[in-house]
């Protein structure tokens, strides 16, 4: 598996750590109630499909990017910096 | 004032050839981590240009011979083989000391990185004045094209003994297969 550094270009998987879906980048507001949080800290969809990811290109550039890709055709569609994403 | 008597991570380790390939040990001198506050990458950059002649460098990418400047990751460049001058714009750490390097020439230098790291080495996408951060066996560090057949290779300090005992491990695997299948 290869994945579209947006800084490096393609790179091996083993020079990534993954950390989670993308999600973690919407963080809820401090009194946005009990199931915001709840869904940002602990719910998590597991889909066959399309899903969003955070990667960490610890053994490259460091960036975090979230990277797009399939789950059933294994697929990688788009990677952006973190820094891009939250606008 | 005691005299302190530098010694180079490689001391008793390089030079050594091995097959076609010869490891150097490469004297750095001064470096200098620069990472540049949000916004500020243009104005380092024609500060540094002024002053050693060398810009902040594209992603993966290094300019200059002596002092040069290397991508060294998201927002950062390392200044090589120079005094890093005041940058206002940018957050600058002195690394002389920490970095271990060491110059591949050779007709094998190719298949004997091939086997350490993960990136593609051919020239038609990793040419002169190329460089990558990536792994270099379990270690991570930088790799650099110098020429046709000559990198540079460089890890953390503490890393030195382990970088020349990987390198020689593979460089003589490479090295016997002519032998074996002869």
């Amino acid at each position: 598996m290869r994945l579209p550094c947006p800084l490096c270009g393609d790179r091996d998987r083993r020079e990534f750590y993954y950390q989670g879906h993308a999600l973690m980048l919407e963080r809820p507001l401090r009194d946005a109630g009990d199931a915001a949080w709840d869904n940002y800290l602990h719910n998590r969809d597991n889909p066959a499909g399309e899903t969003r990811d955070l990667w960490h290109h610890e053994a490259g550039c460091g960036a975090w990017i979230v990277v797009t890709r399939n789950t059933v055709t294994h697929e990688v569609l788009d990677a952006i910096l973190v820094e891009k994403a939250r606008v | 004032m005691v005299k302190l008597i530098a010694n180079s991570p490689f001391s008793k380790l390089l030079p050594k050839t091995i097959g076609t390939v010869t490891l150097t040990d490469i004297d750095s001198g001064k470096m200098t981590l620069v990472a540049p506050f949000k916004g500020q990458q243009k104005l380092v950059s024609d500060a540094l240009k002024s002053t050693l002649g060398v810009e902040f460098p594209a992603p993966n990418r290094t300019l200059g011979k002596m002092p040069r400047s290397v991508w060294f990751g998201r927002g950062l460049a390392l200044i090589i083989g120079a005094d890093c001058p005041d940058l206002d714009g940018a957050a600058c750490f002195d690394h002389s000391d920490a970095w271990a390097i060491v110059r591949l020439d050779g007709t094998d230098t190719s298949a004997i990185l091939a086997r350490l790291t993960p990136i593609d080495l051919r020239e038609s996408t990793f040419k002169c004045g190329h460089t990558a951060r990536t792994l270099i066996g379990h270690m991570t560090g930088c790799i650099t094209r110098l020429g046709v057949q000559s990198f540079e290779v460089m890890v953390m300090r503490s890393m030195a003994a382990t970088l020349v005992h990987e390198l020689t491990q593979v460089a003589k695997n490479i090295a016997a297969r002519p032998v074996i299948s002869a």
